[in-house]
């Protein structure tokens, strides 16, 4: 009976019913959507809510004095430290409620707006790309619906880290930490992801394939940060033409000016209505723009097991070569001031005596060392699980059924991680060199860098080395080798800040490795290193030409 | 004349599954062999195992000559392979793929590939997350194709292909046929296999049931009767070596053993035969009746792994 009253002709339905029926579904979507991210959604929320929270506990130990507080006011007015955190207005007045502001929400805000920009490609494109959205579709569903529920759900999750930031700052109580600035301070969070949701709205309808509308969504994000860093470091109203640099124009706990946050509101509302708009104007799985075509026949280098591999490397060769440039350039610029910026934080001056440093310069680049070998490990990571993933998704099983071996196909990928990981250090200490010689009158400072991030060479090969040997024997387990990047970061990172014990460190390469230019250079814990990650490398090649190819 | 592939006993287990149990499979050179068996019958692992990506927990095997396992590289050099469920790379076009696999696999005739790419009408330009399932198959097709391997081993080849398509797959295995080249064809489409194998080996639960040419295998096997009589037919039931005889009014339906068909239609003919039909079992028949226990008893069993 109710296939017949749904067949009544179109032209009877008001335009309320036809709205409705294009929404039909949305709110079963959107119960669908939570179940399926029952434990994303939790995990962004906490790291994000907890790691905010935390941070700005911290600033009570880390500034303890106005004094303190103040010195450090007048170090950051300069284009660079306002570059990396927010427009001056916030150094008028400097209590914790404003170092807040300054220092965590511009920053933090980038890591809200790629969440929510990735909640709503899964949500809308990867379910088209997969054939997945053809099976709801063909269900009493509208066609609105998944775009409908995904932004619900994006706005949801974005409200909620709102709440539980509020709650979280208000109940810290430190100096300048009112419960309306905190209430103004999760809000701001909120209404940045609400606005890169809308963004993501139209990116999802651009291209056909969620990696490149996630993709698209991102860099919007890093331009909306980097359009501000150039406002802000200028004092200019370019800081104005970026999402996030509304929410920063609030000044939570300093002014709680509210009304900025209406521009990111109404923004959102536009770009979500363009989405709806565009999506009608595309066939459900296809984007707006036509996919491109390739080459129909593939070049010399492509049909060798080493171009092979390079191909398959490219994009995330090329993306991690510009961030480790990036991280290098975005720490180098301060090496001029660093010993004035430090001088008065009492921390940080315990932690570089931890390292016993001759200068605080050269301290700062030991530490910022372990920083650029810790991402450069995750690339190594994520090259050397590649074959594994071509492994469990099938299409090794083809190329393996040619007349290239096993271990020259594994060995491949492996020459990239071991060639490229460091490659990828030493672009990071050549830009902290050539962004850090201005501003100093070092003139050793390039061979140093160059020498100290040359010394974690090693330390790379090890992390690729052992991810390989559980590639060989473990092949389910590979994912252990996230945990010891996990182990190796953490056991570094507050290595720089505490004296940790040797038995808790020691099984990182990091904690072998001489911390140039503090330390001294010497040859056998880097030669002993290497033997190691030769060992390991050899193991997992043999392990993996004795099991079986593991095909979903 | 030593079998292009000759396994004795082979079995492969995963974990609790007995994927293969004890399967004797025998491919001579030069011919076109037909590897039928419903899905999870273990077709996929044999072929794995065939081309060393697993290794056998017991038993024997020799291809081309060589040990799978130990001979891997070698041997690939001499076979070629498409897989069931053919995933591509998604940022490199079919062309590249094509390409990329054929000289990993020590050279592709070129002027074989361009023309092959044409016959299956493939769009060579497009990159792999764009391809359909059919198109990804004809990548992977003509990449095993366009080389000039001994021995070809094909999984469900035509799975995703239309009608048209799975014509010209049959015209072009036919010509490697001709060339003197061994094919396994491994597949659930009798139809297919009725077509291309000069002989075929029925696998079911991880065992070879029946091997044989098409001739030897409805030697043993019961022709299909149809016809239409003057007067209503009686008395099939007594007859010896006649199955499943339906009789409705004038027309009648059975299926008769083939060593009793003369008497069958000795019989027929003192109802005075108006219209008769005879054929031979199709191969859905000659898969029915190793496998018609399981329609009725074992659907829904344990999911063993292709």
């Amino acid at each position: 009976m109710r296939l017949t009253a749904t067949a009544t002709p179109a032209i009877g339905r008001t335009a309320g019913s036809a709205a409705a029926n294009a929404l039909a579904g949305t709110g079963r979507l959107l119960r669908f959507a939570l179940r399926r991210d029952r434990v994303r959604i939790p995990i962004w929320l906490a790291a994000l809510a907890l790691g905010s929270v935390w941070t700005a506990a911290a600033f009570g130990d880390i500034y303890p004095t106005a004094a303190a507080r103040q010195t450090t006011a007048a170090t950051m007015n300069t284009p660079a430290g306002l570059a990396f955190t927010g427009p001056a207005r916030y150094l008028t007045d400097y209590h914790y409620g404003s170092i807040v502001s300054h220092q965590l929400l511009g920053f933090v805000v980038v890591f809200v707006g790629i969440m929510t920009v990735l909640l709503v490609t899964r949500h809308t494109r990867t379910e088209e790309e997969t054939g997945r959205a053809e099976l709801i579709r063909a269900a009493a569903v509208g066609r609105h619906a998944q775009l409908a529920a995904a932004l619900i759900l994006a706005v949801a999750v974005n409200v909620a880290l709102g709440i539980l930031l509020a709650l979280g700052m208000g109940a810290l109580g430190l100096e300048g930490m009112t419960w309306e600035g905190s209430l103004l301070y999760g809000a701001a969070y909120a209404a940045v992801g609400i606005t890169f949701a809308g963004v993501a709205a139209v990116a999802v309808q651009i291209t056909a394939h969620s990696r490149g509308a996630s993709g698209m969504g991102i860099a919007v994000v890093g331009a909306a940060y980097l359009i501000r860093a150039a406002g802000d470091s200028a004092d200019s109203a370019l800081s104005w033409a970026s999402p996030i640099g509304w929410v920063q124009q609030t000044f939570p706990y300093l002014d709680n000016r509210w009304w900025p946050l209406l521009l990111n509101l109404a923004t959102a509302a536009a770009l979500a209505a363009i989405g709806f708009a565009l999506s009608l104007r595309r066939d459900l799985g296809a984007g707006l723009r036509a996919a491109r075509r390739g080459r129909p026949a593939a070049s010399r280098l492509l049909t060798t097991p080493i171009g092979f591999a390079l191909r398959l490397h490219r994009g995330m060769l090329i993306g991690f070569a510009v961030g480790m440039l990036l991280l290098g350039a975005s720490y180098g610029p301060f090496l001029g001031d660093i010993e004035e910026m430090f001088r008065d934080i009492q921390v940080l001056q315990d932690a570089l005596a931890n390292l016993g440093g001759t200068t605080v310069t050269d301290a700062f680049i030991a530490m910022v060392m372990t920083v650029f070998t810790i991402v450069a490990t995750i690339h190594v990571v994520l090259t050397t699980l590649r074959p594994r993933a071509e492994e469990t998704s099938g299409r090794a099983e083809p190329v393996l059924a040619t007349a290239l071996s096993r271990t020259r196909w594994l060995a491949s990928h492996l020459a990239v991680a071991l060639i490229g990981g460091p490659a990828m250090l030493l672009l990071s200490g050549l830009a902290l060199a050539a962004t850090g010689a201005p501003t100093t009158s070092d003139p050793d400072l390039f061979a140093k860098t160059m020498a100290a991030s040359a010394a974690y060479i090693p330390a790379i090969w090890v992390t690729a080395a052992l991810t390989v040997a559980l590639a060989g024997w473990l092949p389910r387990a590979t994912a252990l080798a996230w945990l010891y990047v996990g182990y190796i970061a953490v056991t570094g990172y507050l290595g720089m800040i505490l004296r940790l014990p040797t038995w808790l460190t020691s099984l990182s390469p990091f904690s072998h490795i001489p911390r140039l230019p503090v330390e001294d250079f010497t040859w056998p814990p880097l030669l002993t290193l290497t033997a190691i990650a030769a060992a390991l490398i050899t193991l997992g090649l043999y392990g993996f030409r004795r099991r079986d190819l593991e095909i979903k | 004349m030593t079998a292009a592939i000759a396994t004795s006993g082979l079995v492969k287990t995963f974990g609790a599954t007995r994927a293969l149990d004890g399967l004797d499979l025998t491919v001579n050179p030069g011919e076109v062999h037909g590897f039928l068996g419903p899905n999870g019958a273990g077709k996929s692992t044999t072929i794995r195992i065939l081309l060393g990506i697993l290794r056998a927990d017991a038993g024997s095997v020799t291809v081309l000559g060589g040990d799978p396992w130990a001979d891997a590289v070698a041997l690939h050099r001499r076979m070629a392979y498409v897989p069931g469920d053919v995933e591509l790379w998604p940022n490199l076009t079919g062309g590249e793929a094509i390409d990329l696999l054929g000289s990993l696999r020590g050279g592709l005739n070129r002027r074989r590939r361009d023309e092959l790419i044409e016959r299956f009408d493939l769009d060579p330009s497009k990159k792999g997350r764009t391809y359909s399932k059919g198109n990804r198959q004809k990548v992977a097709i003509v990449a095993a194709l366009a080389s000039d391997a001994e021995l070809l081993l094909l999984d469900e080849p035509t799975a995703g292909l239309d009608p048209l398509m799975e014509v010209v797959f049959q015209d072009v295995i036919r010509e490697v046929k001709a060339a003197g080249r061994t094919v396994l064809l491994s597949s659930h489409i009798l139809a297919q296999v009725e077509k291309l194998a000069d002989r075929i080996s029925i696998i079911r639960l991880g065992r070879i049931v029946q091997s044989g040419t098409l001739a030897e295998m409805r030697h043993l096997t019961r022709t299909t009767v149809e016809a239409d009589t003057a007067t209503p037919v009686t008395g099939l039931d007594r007859l010896p070596g006649v199955h499943d005889a339906e009789v409705d009014g004038t027309r009648v339906r059975f299926a008769v053993d083939g060593a009793h068909l003369d008497g069958a239609i000795r019989h027929l003919v003192g109802f005075g035969i108006r219209a008769l039909t005879s054929h031979p079992p199709t191969l859905e028949e000659l898969m029915l009746r190793h496998y018609g226990d399981d329609l009725a008893t074992e659907t829904g069993g344990t999911p063993a792994r292709r």
